[in-house]
């Protein structure tokens, strides 16, 4: 079994099922219901993803495990999220810099792993690809309409940006898992891919009058394990039915 | 006073009277597909997954019928509800075998989507997808998708995100009413 692949595999599933559940904390609570209704689906298609990636690991890993194991049923320390998706919503400024934060890195990403020579990442990422660019055009639009839009709402976007800044270098910190994967050509090298992003934030943030904070420390340790108390908080959640009645169903 | 619904509708009380006779047995390929051009889609039940393009190919392989789908979105909840639908529908002919394959390459998109299809959507009340308006930039997408109840191109869009995720929410600023724009994927 090709460990590296198994956690990559891992990392990216993390990363979209922490997000997805992040994203649905706001249904029947968005601002507005087409809001609502917006981030649900958003969510919608992280967890749909999720589950994919899920699979293809129950596959790697070949213990019998099912993707409702490893979604349900694993600790805290062994989730490769990225920090930034299990970062709490805060507000809705706080949620739509986090999720232009990501999705300005998912396109790029996907794109990228779209043309992985591992046939079922390729297929997953093209799959994917095609939601992240309604997911990045959702996520500018309301980064420039607060950014651009009162003082309060420049305020709070311009907050949020700050307070999540801390969090985006972890994206393009390569663990030993991906550097075992780059330097076998399955998986694309961040540096093209952050060459990107930081295009795509610059722009957006220059429209939405947000200035970009300065790169001084940055976060990391989420891709291996290590994360904020929060993580802990959405387990809770998301695992309680499982853990307290295994194996219900509905 | 009770709303005339037949008034309102007319098109879909005539819909109901084209019946398909389904073949008592299967043998061929094309039997196959005739009978799960009777699976809809369980949130747009006008329409079937022929239609929709996520019946992708049914191949014959050693006597076992290999029926191969792809869905559409993938958090799409009505994906699990279409597999079921397939089975408890195939599972009524006797001795039938068959396997169901999902497939996510080449994905889906809404050029899959047969004009009757789309002619079928926008009787249902919501507005087929049009190529030609594919939203590319930030901010596109303001109007110009054909109210499905007036035909008035003066519309706009509320949200890229509707209640399902396929469609968009627009609104009719001729006819006042909010409608499902079935975005080009």
């Amino acid at each position: 079994m090709n460990q590296s692949l198994l956690n990559y595999v891992l990392s990216i599933a993390d990363s979209s099922l922490i997000l997805g559940q992040r994203l649905g904390e706001w249904c029947g609570h968005g601002p507005i219901l087409e809001q609502d209704i917006a981030m649900t689906n958003i969510s919608l298609d992280y967890v749909g993803r999720a589950r994919l990636l899920y699979q293809y690991a129950t596959e790697l890993e070949g213990l019998g495990r099912t993707e409702d194991d490893l979604a349900f049923l694993r600790e805290e320390m062994e989730f490769k999220n990225l920090l930034l998706t299990e970062h709490r919503n805060i507000d809705f400024g706080y949620t739509v810099a986090r999720q232009f934060l990501l999705d300005a890195y998912f396109v790029p990403f996907f794109e990228a792993l779209s043309k992985s020579i591992d046939q079922r990442l390729a297929h997953i990422a093209e799959k994917s690809l095609k939601e992240s660019h309604y997911h990045y055009r959702w996520s500018s639009e309301w980064m420039i309409r607060l950014g651009d839009g009162t003082e309060e709402s420049h305020n709070r976007i311009q907050n949020a940006v700050n307070g999540l800044w801390e969090f985006t270098g972890e994206m393009f910190i390569i663990t030993d898992y991906e550097q075992q994967l780059i330097d076998d050509h399955i998986i694309p090298n961040l540096e093209e891919i952050k060459s990107i992003w930081d295009q795509s934030i610059n722009s957006v943030f220059s429209e939405a009058t947000i200035s970009r904070p300065k790169d001084t420390w940055f976060q990391k340790g989420g891709k291996t394990g290590q994360h904020t108390e929060q993580l802990g908080f959405i387990l809770a959640d998301m695992q309680y039915l499982q853990r307290t009645y295994p194996g219900m169903e509905w | 006073m009770p709303i005339d619904y037949k008034k309102l509708f007319p098109q879909e009380t005539e819909e109901q009277n084209l019946k398909i006779v389904l073949p008592s047995k299967i043998s061929s390929i094309q039997d196959v597909e005739l009978i799960l051009s009777q699976v809809t889609d369980p949130e747009i039940p006008v329409i079937n997954i022929v239609e929709l393009g996520i019946l992708r190919r049914v191949k014959k392989v050693n006597d076992i019928f290999e029926i191969e789908i792809t869905p559409t979105y993938v958090g799409c909840p009505a994906m699990g509800l279409i597999e079921m639908n397939i089975k408890s529908i195939l599972d009524t002919y006797q001795g039938m075998k068959y396997k169901i394959i999902t497939k996510l390459s080449p994905p889906w998109t809404t050029a899959w989507l047969s004009e009757q299809g789309k002619l079928k959507l926008k009787k249902y009340g919501i507005a087929p997808p049009l190529e030609q308006k594919r939203i590319q930039k930030l901010f596109e997408g303001q109007g110009q998708i054909a109210c499905p109840r007036c035909n008035s191109v003066y519309t706009s869009l509320i949200s890229e995100f509707g209640s399902t995720a396929c469609k968009s929410m627009y609104k009719c600023n001729d006819c006042l009413e909010a409608f499902d724009y079935f975005k080009c994927h």
